[in-house]
């Protein structure tokens, strides 16, 4: 099995492979616009010897092109990467970067200073042991200062160097270094932050970077290497429980089921007895399989793969645990750091990644925003983007975890907007909000396709949206009636019948409406598991509260009716008189008038009233349910 | 199999083989097990991905990884090469050997409408022939096969804008990236959500560099094409750059003559695209020692990064790997 001359390993090298296990430290740069962040990395690169001749030479040519520092050595040019930045001389996205000196290996996330790309630097965080916050001497502690150093406490990091750039520009004035370090000292003991090194630097110039500054002698601290390469930051992920999230089920033949993952905390053995969490069966580990082959153990970190002693039903997204059980909770309460430009709504659904385990989950509460200058608790309704809060989660099932603070791989989880796929925020557990470990679905013997077969029908929803007046009412009523006719089961909901009851304690604000289709497509979906076809005739404005109510079902289950009878018609009819009151002003949010309706982009039927009449609107849907076999 | 010599590991109690294991450094297992997660991901969370194989040395390591990642099993997606017709011919044959070996399945992608136009690199120029044969071939193979996750073996070290390139890199339904509007990536948490049409390029090896790819393939054995190696081979001066001939389609200029030099290459690509340097180094230690002392950066071979400043963020834009 040779594919190449036979390449020798000269004895000689061993030595050097065998030392050269300097760890590697992870850390993140942050600090405001034009604290000169990009100019630090980019000198650490330069004085670690990082970059190359040819880097060198395009870094020239570049800084006389694109630079912002006249003849010298534009450092910045470095890490801003993206054309954009270069043009606008800001660094608008994370860049990562290598480099080693004698005694450690460090990657280096550059992040942004600007407040609309603090999720860039949370991050950033995210990964990273240490922090290197920059500040301006001229300005010292500001709001991104504090708003930074605020979404690293929360993001677990415990150690922070202080650097304090520009030094030159206030005459190396060591007064008021030493003012700026109290002010951050206090702040960062009302973080939590415990380890704090503050470094007076002349980014551009390499003072106290690397070599010691001859012009600062009143320091006599480390320079900002000497400190990355001596900070010990090592974590205790062994000493903890064993936990291994479920990634994937191995099953090359019959006789191997092998269970993948990368160990979250704890050390494990074989012989070991495991739980599997949420079902909670107890077996042994049989074998533990290595990239570096079968072992007998392996420890926090390793990506291995498990086979057991007894064959139970473990899939991904379950957890595997030794020791102490890892808690399970379907309500939790979280911090989150809101990323996405669209607000945070409550009610509504989203997509929650947490290790390997998806589901979907609802803020029920928002209990406070945290405001960023001071760390108050402020009450709010609702997170903008960049904004901080803490929040009750409603899951759609028990969730294995750890809260952020034992445990950065079991606590930490995104939400996803199911509409956009946008990463809407960064949560942190904080707590489970009660226990669900003996919470199960009641399994039914009777499912929903026995039913489906003793009425002889598919069940699905029919979902009549469209303006108020369109139609929507009249036509469900007369597709009920005919299926009635032909003997088959329906039920209709109607969305102003349902507001007089089930409904009746909702208004009209984004939330209650939201609220309000979350209600009405829980019960069609009740109805479709009982065999039935439900009628949905409601407004319903909004294009991401349908998509929720098609993800509450099965693929086939929900057929969207867009009545699209146009506004002025609609308006004309105004069978109930609600136009004109909404043009008068008496009614506030109205659909249409001083409320955007957002039609279907793809409805699965589409009727305009104004074209065809109600009946042969009833009768094309009867059409389609034949087509498409649901009768 | 060629031997490694070992550091200090004992037989591990347990091995089926009783082989002897070395010790591997604690940062290239954190490597590896981060990128071994990385490729379970890709493999549980897509409906249909496939590992883009361009037979270079960080697709070795990739490869390596991706068997490691599903043993005793095959990695569960096919291998995808697009080949230009102009690679390497120490590389094609190299290409089928690893794959006819390691069972698996090879899909191989040529733009035949290029290639019927006779786009070649001579003629069109290196920014033409690479979007027509390497990008748009890339793009055509993915839609042909209805792949949602395309993962490859591009490391942030490499190049400015890769540096900035998310693990879980998102691409519109035409294949474009967006920079300024990426997804955010926190822990080891990866959003794989993606509408009909959209697709999702994977990079296991983001946070490697090159010298951990190359002691990692000098410590775990992994082969690699022979060109890397120093050899006595024909080469023409161009540019400033040296550039093999490696059959009878490279036309030669007036006076130009191929002169046998000891050369190697530091990355892999289309044969009159790819610079070699001039090098002894016959061994991998070699390799890795000559690497530690370099002074320039492995892409100083590649012509397509010079043709202007921001030319890789553009054609990744594009779709480029």
């Amino acid at each position: 099995m040779s594919y190449h001359a036979a390449p020798t390993i000269a004895a000689a090298d061993a030595p050097r492979l065998a030392q050269d296990d300097r760890p590697t430290l992870r850390f993140v740069t942050c600090g405001s616009v034009d604290d000169g962040k990009s100019t630090l990395v980019g000198r650490l690169l330069y004085d670690s010897k990082a970059l190359l001749d040819d880097q060198l030479d395009a870094l020239a040519s570049e800084s006389k092109t694109a630079g912002t520092t006249g003849e010298d050595l534009d450092f910045a040019l470095l890490v801003d990467g993206l054309q954009a930045e270069r043009e606008q001389g800001i660094t608008i996205d994370v860049a990562y970067r290598f480099f080693a000196t004698k005694l450690r290996r460090f990657i280096v996330a550059d992040t942004p200073g600007h407040a609309q790309y603090t999720r860039n630097m949370a991050t950033g965080a995210s990964n990273a042991d240490l922090a290197v916050v920059l500040v301006d001497a001229r300005k010292g502690v500001i709001t991104q200062t504090r708003r930074h150093s605020h979404i690293l406490s929360l993001l677990g990091i415990r150690h922070v160097v202080l650097a304090v750039n520009k030094m030159d520009l206030i005459g190396f004035d060591g007064g008021r270094f030493a003012s700026i370090t109290a002010e951050y000292l206090t702040l960062a003991g009302q973080l939590g932050i415990s380890q704090v090194q503050c470094i007076p630097v002349v980014a551009p110039d390499g003072d106290n970077i690397v070599a010691a500054s001859t012009r600062m002698p009143w320091y006599t601290g480390p320079t900002i290497t000497a400190y990355l390469e001596s900070v010990d930051v090592a974590g205790d992920a062994s000493q903890q429980p064993f936990r291994l999230p479920v990634q994937w089920v191995s099953r090359p033949h019959a006789d191997f089921r092998g269970f993948c993952g990368r160990i979250a905390s704890g050390t494990i053995a074989v012989g070991d007895a495991v739980r599997a969490q949420p079902s909670g069966h107890l077996t042994r580990i049989a074998r533990i399989l290595t990239p570096a082959g079968e072992r007998n153990h392996a420890e926090a970190g390793e990506s291995i793969t498990l086979t057991l002693a007894d064959e139970i039903d473990v899939s991904r997204g379950d957890v595997l645990t030794a020791g102490s059980a890892a808690p399970v909770s379907d309500q939790l309460a979280a911090h989150l750091v809101w990323f996405d430009d669209a607000a945070m709504v409550d009610g509504r659904r989203y997509l929650l990644r947490c290790g390997t385990a998806s589901t979907g989950a609802v803020i029920t509460t928002l209990k406070h925003r945290i405001a960023i200058d001071t760390m108050a608790r402020e009450s709010a309704t609702t997170l903008d983007v960049n904004e901080i809060g803490y929040v009750h989660l409603d899951l759609d099932r028990p969730l294995v975890f750890e809260t952020y603070r034992d445990n950065r791989d079991m606590g930490s989880f995104i939400l996803i907007d199911p509409i956009s796929h946008r990463t809407a925020a960064a949560g942190m557990i904080d707590m489970s909000l009660r226990r669900a470990t003996n919470v199960h679905w009641q399994r039914l013997a009777v499912d929903k396709s026995v039913r489906a077969r003793l009425k002889q029908q598919r069940p699905c929803v029919l979902w009549f949206t469209g303006l108020s007046g369109a139609g929507k009412s009249t036509i469900a009523n007369l597709v009920d009636n005919r299926l009635a006719e032909l003997g088959r089961h329906a039920a209709l909901l109607d969305g102003d019948n349902l507001r007089h009851g089930i409904n009746r304690d909702l208004g009209f604000s984004n939330a209650e409406r939201t609220e309000n289709v979350r209600r009405v497509a829980e019960i069609a979906g009740l109805f479709v598991d009982a065999g039935l076809i439900a009628l949905v005739a409601l407004i319903s404005p909004f294009r991401s509260e349908r998509e929720l109510a098609r993800q509450r079902l099965e693929a086939g289950e929900f057929i969207e009716i867009h009545v699209a009878t146009p506004l002025a018609e609609c308006e004309r009819r105004d069978p109930n008189g609600l136009y004109r009151k909404a043009r008068a002003g008496q009614l506030p949010a109205f659909t249409g008038i001083d409320q955007p309706y957002e039609a279907p982009l793809a409805p699965d039927i589409t009727i305009d009233t104004s074209e065809l009449s109600s009946e042969a609107a009833c009768e094309r849907i009867i059409r389609y349910l034949r087509e498409h076999n649901y009768l | 199999m060629l031997e490694v010599p070992t550091i200090d590991a004992p037989a591990v109690p347990g091995m089926a083989d009783g082989k002897q294991r070395r010790i591997t450094p604690s940062h290239l297992r954190r490597l590896e097990a981060e990128s071994i997660h990385i490729l379970r991901e890709a493999a549980a969370e897509f409906r249909k991905p496939v590992m883009l194989y361009s037979i270079g040395k960080d697709s070795s390591v990739l490869l390596h990884l991706a068997m490691k990642a599903f043993d005793p099993g095959k990695p569960p997606f096919p291998l995808l090469h697009v080949d230009t017709t102009w690679k390497f011919r120490e590389m094609i044959a190299f290409r089928d050997r690893r794959a006819r070996e390691l069972g698996l399945d090879l899909i191989v992608h040529t733009n035949t409408n290029g290639l019927s136009q006779g786009i070649d690199p001579f003629t069109h120029g290196s920014a033409r022939y690479t979007d027509v044969m390497k990008t748009q071939a890339l793009r055509q193979a993915l839609e042909l096969h209805g792949f949602d996750a395309a993962i490859g073996g591009a490391r942030r070290d490499e190049e400015k804008s890769r540096a900035k390139e998310r693990v879980f890199s998102h691409r519109s339904a035409s294949h474009r990236w967006d920079p300024k509007n990426q997804r955010p990536e926190l822990w080891g948490l990866y959003n794989t959500m993606l509408a009909p049409g959209e697709s999702m390029r994977v990079f296991p090896l983001s946070n490697w560099t090159e010298l951990d790819v190359w002691d990692y393939i000098l410590l775990e054995d992994i082969p690699i094409v022979p060109l890397y190696l120093a050899a006595s081979r024909p080469v023409v001066e161009r540019d400033g750059a040296l550039i093999m001939v490696d059959d009878d389609r490279m036309p030669l200029q007036p006076g130009e003559a191929p002169q046998w030099r000891s050369v190697r290459f530091r990355t892999l690509g289309c044969y009159p695209l790819t610079g070699a340097t001039t090098s002894m180094a016959a061994t991998l230690p070699e390799i890795v020692q000559e690497m530690m002392a370099s002074r320039s950066s492995e892409r100083q071979g590649r012509m397509i990064d010079r043709d202007s400043p921001a030319s890789m963020e553009r054609k990744k834009a594009e779709g480029y790997f």
